[in-house]
């Protein structure tokens, strides 16, 4: 313990691993996600092709915009467990406005309760300092009980699902879905806000040392409002989007996603503590969750296991993030 | 003034309030009677389980996010072991499902205490494990409940030396709820455990530094909080007849009544009885809205809100509470 600051000791292969997989935990990922791939391919001779790369990418993209909303709200310690309601509200909202409506002032009253949600999230966790994932999920509570109102007072009207929605969640441009139009400038959007921008910087410093973030001038209610408000909007983006692929508007459309959301963001490398990640590995993250559970259909799993999988998923990378982050 | 109020006065001005809302509902319709106090308590118990639950962890620094989630599992399981069986057969069905809450409330502990993750992270985790589980074992509400057991919580508890119009006014779920959780509750606040619960939770390196084993108190305390959580399945079961895997909403109510009931969120202070309160004053307010004629949905949304004004006041006042300078 004395000198091991003046000797330079030799680093044992764990550590170098370790630190490597703190460096760039990208790496690891695609070859986790190729090792998946290569798998399927084997189980299912063939069933790897042009068609079924388009068919999981549209699969992935929806997931990965709302893993984007929980990296942000991660990096500063947070999470959003009411992007799932958020989503199934503004694609039930958007189904059923479209009837009667202009398809902007449709899309207006759709982003509506997104907005709405994300300023309450904000103030809640920014302004009285309600943890994040009991204010989320107290939100999404609520939002449900509106929708459920809502759903009864447009009972008569129908719904139906938008042509243009129609395209972007199913069409395919020369063989790539153009889900990818509305998926790319939003993943660059959210890339380069985290690295390039002083709002990306405050999430990270927020996350990583609150107290001195404080201190160095942070006004942290007005970051935590902006930061929900914006991780809401992406998620109500994310429900029109998913509706045009699944076309079926319900009162649980995006509810699935929620859990495997906040999965592919933590095994993308973000720390669920705040501070550390990123979203490329985020996206990863969502591809390799998509992967694994064509996987796991494939092989019989019922959506219990696939449950209780996941879960054991994020709580065995949190761990190990940890200790990372501890030998560091 | 903020700490007396917090110690002394807050149960009893809980316990005004309780009396209140009574008068309120009696006022809002006069023919409220011993028959309707007898579904307010049968509606109660799940949910003054669920924050026994919370409550106990809650005191020890923790919180569990898992409660509802196992009181699924833990009902689902009681539900299909019983369907079909003999009625003897619960008399094994009823110790084996709260051995299983045991067993996986000390599981919660063990990873916490094991991997050194919060806890929010691991019982998040958990949540999603135990979810799962319960869809593995039904997939959709089904099973059956034994009649004796059912009988527990229907009707009125007869006492002897008690006139017939006071003895109305005794339903056997609420005798059910009061000895359950003053058998488990009692003993263990007057023993050495139930002050190292308390000790962990105040503060948990000067509790450590007395001698008192930080791990095995806070595996125990998991423990406990699952056994509560399995009581609390046990009662749907019985109070319904069938085992839903879908978690109810017994998480963020059991925050609420926690916050509510007077226990500090931080941990190391309040007791059980005042959450019990609290639970009540909950299921009063939305008995009250019903006989208001008011649409169920919108009674949905309205106890959402007040949940949700319930946390942020009481994270509020945990900011406010703590002396300045300390580090959040």
């Amino acid at each position: 313990m004395t000198n091991s600051a003046t000797m330079p000791q030799p680093v044992s292969l764990g550590r170098r691993l370790k630190r490597f997989m703190a460096d760039r935990p990208l790496i690891p990922l695609i070859i986790l996600l190729v090792i998946l791939v290569l798998i399927l391919q084997v189980l299912r001779p063939g069933i790897v092709n042009e068609r079924w790369i388009a068919n999981t990418a549209k699969f992935a993209i929806p997931l990965a915009i709302l893993a984007g909303c929980q990296t942000m709200t991660m990096l500063t310690g947070g999470i959003d467990l009411s992007v799932g309601t958020v989503a199934t509200m503004s694609a039930f909202i958007m189904a059923t406005q479209i009837v009667n409506q202009d398809p902007t002032v449709a899309f207006i009253l759709a982003m509506l309760p997104a907005v709405l949600i994300g300023l309450v999230n904000g103030v809640g966790v920014g302004v009285f300092r309600v943890h994040p994932l009991i204010m989320t999920l107290g939100t999404s509570l609520i939002g449900t009980g509106f929708l459920q109102v809502y759903q009864r007072t447009v009972i008569a009207s129908g719904a139906k699902i938008p042509d243009f929605l129609n395209w972007l969640g199913t069409g395919l441009t020369y063989g790539f879905p153009n889900a990818l139009f509305l998926f790319v400038p939003v993943a660059v959007l959210i890339v380069f806000t985290l690295n390039r921008t002083g709002f990306g910087r405050l999430l990270y410093a927020v996350g990583d040392n609150e107290r001195a973030a404080r201190l160095s001038g942070v006004r942290y209610w007005q970051v935590i409002t902006a930061l929900y408000v914006i991780s809401s909007l992406l998620a109500g983006i994310t429900g029109l989007l998913y509706i045009g692929l699944i076309k079926a508007p319900s009162l649980s459309l995006a509810e699935p996603l929620v859990l495997p959301s906040v999965a592919a963001a933590v095994i993308g490398g973000t720390s669920i503590f705040g501070g550390r990640g990123g979203y490329m590995g985020t996206i990863v993250g969502a591809l390799i969750l998509t992967v694994l559970t064509t996987l796991l259909t494939i092989l019989h799993m019922p959506e219990g296991g696939r449950r209780i999988l996941f879960g054991f998923m994020v709580l065995f990378v949190t761990a190990a993030y940890l200790r990372i982050i501890e030998d560091k | 003034m903020m700490r007396f109020l917090r110690r002394q006065g807050w149960v009893a001005g809980l316990l005004a309030l309780l009396v209140f809302l009574f008068v309120l509902t009696k006022l809002i319709q006069p023919g409220y009677g011993s028959g309707d106090f007898g579904s307010l308590a049968r509606a109660v118990l799940p949910y003054a389980f669920a924050v026994a639950a919370q409550t106990v962890v809650v005191i020890a620094g923790g919180i569990d996010l898992s409660v509802a989630a196992m009181m699924a599992l833990t009902s689902v399981t009681a539900a299909s072991m019983m369907n079909g069986a003999s009625e003897e057969y619960a008399y094994f069905v009823v110790p084996f499902v709260l051995a299983m809450g045991l067993v996986l409330g000390a599981l919660n502990g063990l990873l916490i205490v094991v991997t050194r993750v919060p806890d929010i992270v691991v019982t998040l985790a958990t949540l999603f494990v135990l979810q799962g589980a319960a869809l593995l074992v039904l997939d959709a509400p089904g099973g059956a409940a034994a009649e004796w057991l059912k009988a527990t919580v229907v009707g009125t508890m007869p006492i002897p030396g008690l006139p017939d119009w006071a003895d109305a006014w005794v339903p056997k779920a609420l005798v059910l709820l009061l000895v359950c959780l003053f058998v488990i509750w009692i003993p263990l606040r007057r023993s050495r455990l139930g002050l190292s619960i308390y000790a962990i939770g105040s503060n948990e390196l000067a509790a450590f530094r007395s001698g008192v084993p930080v791990a095995r108190t806070r595996i125990v305390a998991y423990a406990l909080s699952g056994l509560f959580a399995a009581l609390g399945g046990l009662s749907l079961t019985i109070s319904t007849g069938i085992g839903a895997p879908i978690p109810g909403p017994y998480l963020l109510a059991s925050v609420a009544a926690v916050v509510l009931g007077g226990v500090a969120l931080g941990g190391g202070k309040g007791g059980l009885l005042g959450p019990i309160i609290a639970v009540f004053v909950l299921r009063l307010v939305r008995t009250d809205l019903t006989l208001l004629a008011i649409d169920p949905n919108v009674t949905a949304i309205i106890e959402g809100a007040i949940m949700v004004a319930v946390v942020m006041f009481g994270a509020f006042i945990t900011i406010r509470g703590r002396p300045a300078g300390a580090t959040p």
